[in-house]
């Protein structure tokens, strides 16, 4: 379950991948399956055989899609969805609500921000059926008509952005920071946004976007 | 991710009952969804334990009863915690990012594997994740892994903060099953990998984590968690100290040493805290105790400078309590 996911282990991940190591493609996947379908059938695992060795011989079950009922920016939808799709991929690829960022999908980099209950939670490592009829907000639903949230308002005002794509997630992440209780200081919004990532190094505007809102609050 | 079968429990005995079947338990999900999404994981059943009533952190006469599904941010900034156990809330804050905190839970953060970069690789030999196929870690890339408690079939390291602090605090888990509710104390919920590193932890098939009793304590407010990282957040411990004191006229009567990063469980020092017991707190008592806590440890290709890391980071941290006390 819960803990802390492994951005925290970013910087060995990265070593590895940087090696050529840490990557599966879904070719060397199959392959890994296959593998340890054979060994399993005939009960032999030799030294030197185990190359890949993914443990998957679990026969999966055949799971129908359901009836999920998603409270979405205070509009209620009806889905029909397997139970492994992520809240992420529901909004995505179901709901075409396309704000909300895939980056990592590891919970690694913030991209995937959402509210749940007005707090800020990463949708891509939480279930769309688990949380059916809980008030959830997207980026989409932040703004008034034409009025921007203040915080978006704050994101162009300050530039806290280059490419754009953690942008929503950034937002997210900072409207829920603003129930939190940090600091005043500009160290207390680094740290309370460092699940947040941003590759083009946006962060001193970002903080400065974060720290006019609060302010004026 | 793989298909599987989902099911809702609303109380406890419907989320033992689901167990029973071979469900696997799920509240914030950060770790659980994260290693099905790696393969590494592959449960063919959850049971959806959110709601279930074991939400309130209570006060009882011994000190307070913390619900397993208590979110972890709710549990740090708790006005009890932050004053009685101030250790328990700067641990809890160390971990992860403010989101994954909003959705971990206590009893989730408990039941986090024992990993490293190697387990969660599934193209890669795990003692850990597939049983007899070898640790990828000894001879690999180990700057991250374990220098106490480790054995030829694993080196990883727990990386939960909040364990740390739990274990320094003498705090028990309390479980639950179809036989009845036993507790477990901080110490022994995590296992050693000298035998089935597949098992991390003592939680025996179809008991569930209800809650975790932090007892009162006169070491318990005089308590400081001290996290060393690669970055300034969001980074597993290279190493971390929770420390716990108690003072009398700048002598300890009581003490509670407790390091994480570096064992592949949260590793109390006895010997440590043995060493301070009756004696004035000062530097040459701490430094001894530094040596003391990290006597035996054995450094695996890159993480030897976790050892003298993790004794001056004790050092530093006991030198924060007694200032403050």
């Amino acid at each position: 379950m819960d803990g802390l996911s492994d951005a925290e282990e970013a910087s060995s991940d990265e070593k590895e991948r940087s090696e050529g190591v840490g990557c599966v493609t879904r070719r060397d996947f199959l392959t890994g399956s296959a593998l340890v379908g054979s060994v399993l059938a005939t009960g032999s695992l030799l030294p030197g055989e185990a190359r890949a060795v993914v443990p998957l011989a679990v026969p999966t079950p055949s799971v129908p899609a359901r009836r999920v009922e998603l409270l979405v920016n205070g509009k209620t939808h009806t889905l029909e969805l397997e139970p492994r799709v992520t809240l992420l991929d529901a909004l995505r690829e179901h709901l075409q609500l396309t704000g909300t960022k895939k980056g990592c999908d590891l919970g690694q980099c913030g991209a995937c921000t959402v509210l749940i209950d007005g707090r800020r939670v990463n949708a891509c490592l939480t279930l769309a059926v688990m949380q059916q009829r809980r008030p959830i907000m997207t980026v989409e639903g932040l703004a008034s008509g034409d009025t921007l949230h203040p915080m978006q308002q704050a994101f162009l005002s300050h530039d806290g952005f280059q490419c754009g794509y953690c942008t929503p997630g950034q937002i997210m992440s900072a409207v829920g920071l603003l129930k939190e209780p940090w600091g005043p200081e500009d160290a207390a919004v680094r740290e309370g946004m460092a699940g947040n990532l941003c590759r083009c190094g946006a962060y001193p505007n970002i903080v400065a976007a974060v720290q006019s809102v609060r302010r004026r609050a | 991710m793989q298909p599987f079968d989902y099911v809702v429990a609303t109380d406890v005995p419907a989320a033992l009952e689901a167990m029973r079947s071979g469900a696997r338990p799920v509240a914030g999900g950060t770790n659980l969804l994260d290693l099905m999404k790696l393969h590494v994981e592959v449960p063919t059943r959850l049971v959806d334990v959110n709601g279930l009533p074991l939400s309130q952190v209570e006060e009882t006469p011994a000190g307070l009863r913390i619900g397993a599904l208590v979110r972890n941010s709710d549990l740090a900034y708790d006005a009890r915690v932050q004053e009685r156990f101030p250790v328990l809330s700067e641990a809890l804050l160390a971990g992860a990012s403010p989101q994954l905190r909003n959705m971990a839970t206590v009893g989730g953060n408990l039941m986090q594997r024992t990993r490293c970069s190697y387990f969660r690789d599934a193209t890669q030999p795990c003692n850990k994740r597939l049983p007899g196929s070898g640790c990828s870690a000894i001879g690999g890339y180990t700057r991250m892994h374990a220098v106490l408690g480790t054995s030829d079939n694993c080196i990883a390291s727990n990386p939960s903060d909040m364990a740390v602090a739990l274990v320094a605090l003498d705090a028990r888990v309390l479980l639950q099953s179809a036989a009845g509710e036993r507790a477990v104390p901080m110490t022994e919920f995590h296992r050693l990998p000298a035998t089935r590193p597949e098992q991390d932890t003592v939680l025996r098939p179809g008991e569930l984590i209800v809650a975790v009793e932090v007892p009162n304590r006169p070491f318990a407010a005089h308590s400081r968690y001290l996290k060393v990282r690669d970055r300034a957040a969001y980074a597993f411990a290279l190493v971390s100290v929770a420390v716990a004191l108690d003072l009398e006229g700048g002598r300890v009567r009581e003490a509670r040493i407790v390091l994480g990063g570096v064992g592949t469980k949260p590793w109390r020092c006895h010997e440590a805290e043995a060493t301070l017991k009756a004696k004035p707190a000062d530097e040459v008592r701490f430094k001894a105790a530094a040596a003391a806590a990290l006597r035996g440890a054995k450094p695996h290709g890159e993480n030897g400078f976790k050892i003298e890391l993790a004794k001056r980071a004790l050092v530093r941290a006991l030198h924060l309590v007694a200032g403050e006390a």
